[in-house]
């Protein structure tokens, strides 16, 4: 690091909106394991409609802000509010209903191994609705059309490829129309053409259900794709050092580790030669 | 849940050849909801309607539900030949149908998973055991093998591994082996009393528990103990790492995973697993001494003549010979049910029980070999 690092509270480049209707509201957030701090003074809004990229090298806490996100860590400092309400603070049936609005595919995308896909989607269409059979079997047909597995129906998680298994992953994220979707990392370990479909259906699903969503991810070609918001966390300075559209941030921020990570590092391996 | 008004469904035949269908209020996930499909078949008799048309113009609010059931629609009139017209729903709603209705890849062909009667039951369950014996059999060449490449000095594995495996499968099952076989004393001294005092033999209850003990229930009961403890766990470790296809970098780096997985266990248990068994001796006769002691009113000095008179030399080596090879079988049940798992999740655990059910069968049938071929030789 050639200069001093700046204030921790001040991100070195801030593009992100002045408008816009908040949904999530970082607040000074630390995040920490015990004694070790992963990243300190997170300041950041994420609006309705945005699709919000978390960024930032392996091991800066991404993941960890996301259980942070999702209320499921509890904040070292600091606060996330959820339209408004702290997460952390609410009581648990109050974050149950919060939840309930919320959708997530996790890295594997952690389908229920003892189920088919039928029934993993089912699942929560049954714990919180009261929907007759047919229509949960209709939905289940078009989420999983959605993703496109129709006629997998019967399969378990472990009879398909791991592709497949995140898109049922993701199909089971949306069962119930969530208002909110998180990611994390949905294109690792994908093939590129199988990442370009899920980078439109998010696409399609943000602009057909009105979510907001929420990726983690490193994949520069989604990022610049869907990204119309984001966070780039760094793993030296433990903070916050970008926010805003990537585009923009690849173009016009200074920041060296911002710009290496954005570019590919193809500037800093030009410079060396 | 607040609502204006009902989801409502209205359906018209403005020709004899078309259907309009008026939704009006919230289409949301709820039970209540009027039936789509079920209205337009009720409708519509089949083959007279050539065109469905949808009107949403008092559509409120709509979700998943709504584009499921339209999807369905869809389908059904694609079947029939019927053209449909979304053109007057909502540009998402169109475009989620779209995107629904786009191809999928379609599920390969699978192989028919049908009952069968208790016949093929039956005969499936006897061709696994058969199987399952030659596994072990198999397994135990190849065992066989590694170990005449670490006697010749080509096996590869670490220290560190045999001497935490005997940690952990050694000195770590202590209290569990001596308590069950303090137990198992006990009840053998226990039933020998009440029959020997008939006799006033009751001094030969310490033959009993000794010949008992040393010859069968020590080497057996430690077995099965281990065959729940380590085998599972053996198992266990071993099914995860053919989940995370450890044991495939192990073969393809050229590392044999017989040598340096297997080999390891199979030497620290082939030690563990009599030392194990001396000791459960020990505390089973132990057992059957203060049950002596309490209730026939026999002095421990006496057992003790009675019981060095009773055990030869011949019945511990017998004994010990014994837990060797029960210790060969818990290593090569865990093991290779453990390297037989395959990729999934739930596979792990399958492989943890089978390993404790291979091992607990195999331990009895060969302690039974055990006692012909001590018969036959006269030992
Ligand atoms: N449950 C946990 N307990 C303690 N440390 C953890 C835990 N989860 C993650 N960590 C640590 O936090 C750091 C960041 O992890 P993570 O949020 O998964 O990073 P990322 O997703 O950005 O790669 C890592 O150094 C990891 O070791
Ligand atoms: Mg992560």
């Amino acid at each position: 690091m050639q200069s001093a690092a700046p204030p921790n509270d001040s991100p070195i480049c801030d593009f992100a909106p002045r408008d816009g209707e908040a949904h999530i509201q970082v607040r000074g957030l630390t995040m920490a394991y015990g004694n070790f701090v992963l990243q300190r003074d997170l300041n950041f809004t994420i609006n309705r409609g945005d699709i919000f990229v978390i960024m930032g090298g392996s091991g800066s806490g991404k993941s960890t802000l996301l259980n942070h996100l999702l209320g499921l860590n509890p904040p070292a400092k600091g606060q996330v509010l959820f339209e408004g309400h702290s997460l952390w603070d609410a009581t648990p049936e109050e974050r149950d209903l919060i939840l309930r609005r919320v959708g997530v595919l996790y890295q594997s995308g952690a389908l229920w191994s003892s189920m088919t896909l039928e029934e993993n989607i089912a699942l929560p269409l049954g714990e919180y609705t009261n929907l007759s059979e047919r229509q949960i079997r209709e939905l289940v047909g078009f989420k999983l059309a959605l993703v496109g597995l129709s006629g997998f129906e019967d399969y378990f998680p472990s009879q398909i490829s791991g592709g497949m298994r995140k898109r049922a992953g993701l199909a089971r994220a949306m069962a119930l129309d969530p208002e909110i979707l998180f990611f994390d990392e949905p294109s690792a370990g994908l093939d590129p053409i199988t990442a370009k479909r899920l980078d439109d259906l998010i696409l399609d699903l943000r602009a057909t259900l009105g979510a907001t969503v929420v990726v983690v991810t490193h994949e520069l070609d989604s990022i610049f794709a869907i990204g119309t918001n984001s966070v780039f966390l760094d793993i030296e300075r433990r903070t916050q050092t970008a926010l805003g559209d990537p585009k923009r941030l690849r173009d016009e921020c200074p920041d060296p580790t911002v710009h290496s990570f954005l570019t590919r590092g193809r500037e800093t391996i030009e410079a060396a030669q | 849940m607040v609502t204006a008004a009902d989801a409502q469904l209205e359906i018209s035949r403005p020709t004899p050849e078309t259907l309009l269908i008026r939704l009006a209020g919230p289409w949301v996930l709820r039970r209540d909801l009027p039936d789509l499909i079920d209205a337009v078949e009720r409708h519509a008799p089949r083959g007279a309607v050539r065109r469905i048309a949808v009107d949403a113009t008092r559509l409120e609010t709509w979700d998943s539900m709504l584009i499921a059931e339209l999807r369905r629609l869809k389908t059904m009139c694609a079947a029939g030949g019927v053209e449909i017209d979304f053109a007057a729903l909502p540009d998402g709603a169109r475009r989620l149908i779209d995107l629904a209705t786009a191809t999928s890849e379609r599920p390969p062909q699978r192989r028919s998973q049908g009952r069968h009667g208790f016949r093929v039951a039956v005969g499936v369950e006897v061709i696994r055991a058969v199987r399952s014996v030659g596994d072990m059999v198999g397994f135990l060449g190849e065992t066989i093998q590694a170990l005449v490449a670490a006697v010749r000095g080509h096996a590869r594995f670490r220290w560190v591994d045999l001497l935490q495996v005997m940690q952990e499968h050694g000195p770590a099952a202590l209290p569990i082996v001596g308590l069950v076989n303090f137990l198992v004393g006990m009840i053998i001294a226990f039933i020998g009393a009440i029959q020997l005092e008939r006799f006033a033999a009751e001094i030969y209850v310490a033959n009993l528990v000794g010949v008992g003990v040393v010859r069968e229930m020590g080497p057996m009961m430690t077995a099965i103990i281990l065959a729940g403890r380590t085998s599972a766990a053996f198992a266990a470790q071993l099914g995860t790492m053919q989940v995370n296809e450890e044991i495939s970098a192990f073969r393809t780096m050229g590392i044999p995973p017989m040598q340096f997985l297997v080999l390891p266990r199979v030497i620290a248990l082939v030690l563990m697993v009599p030392l194990l068994t001396v000791y459960a001796d020990v505390i089973g006769i132990f057992g059957g001494a203060v049950v002596s002691l309490v209730k026939l009113h026999l002095s421990l000095t006496l057992f003790y003549q009675q019981l060095v008179g009773a055990l030869s030399m011949i019945d511990w080596i017998g004994g010990l010979i014994k837990a060797a090879v029960f210790g060969v079988i818990i290593v090569l049940s865990g093991c290779l049910r453990g390297m037989q798992a395959s990729r999934s999740a739930s596979a792990v655990g399958y492989a943890a029980t089978s390993a404790v059910v291979t091992g607990i069968v195999f331990i009895i049938a060969t302690d039974a070999v055990f006692t012909i071929i001590y018969i036959v030789l006269g030992i």
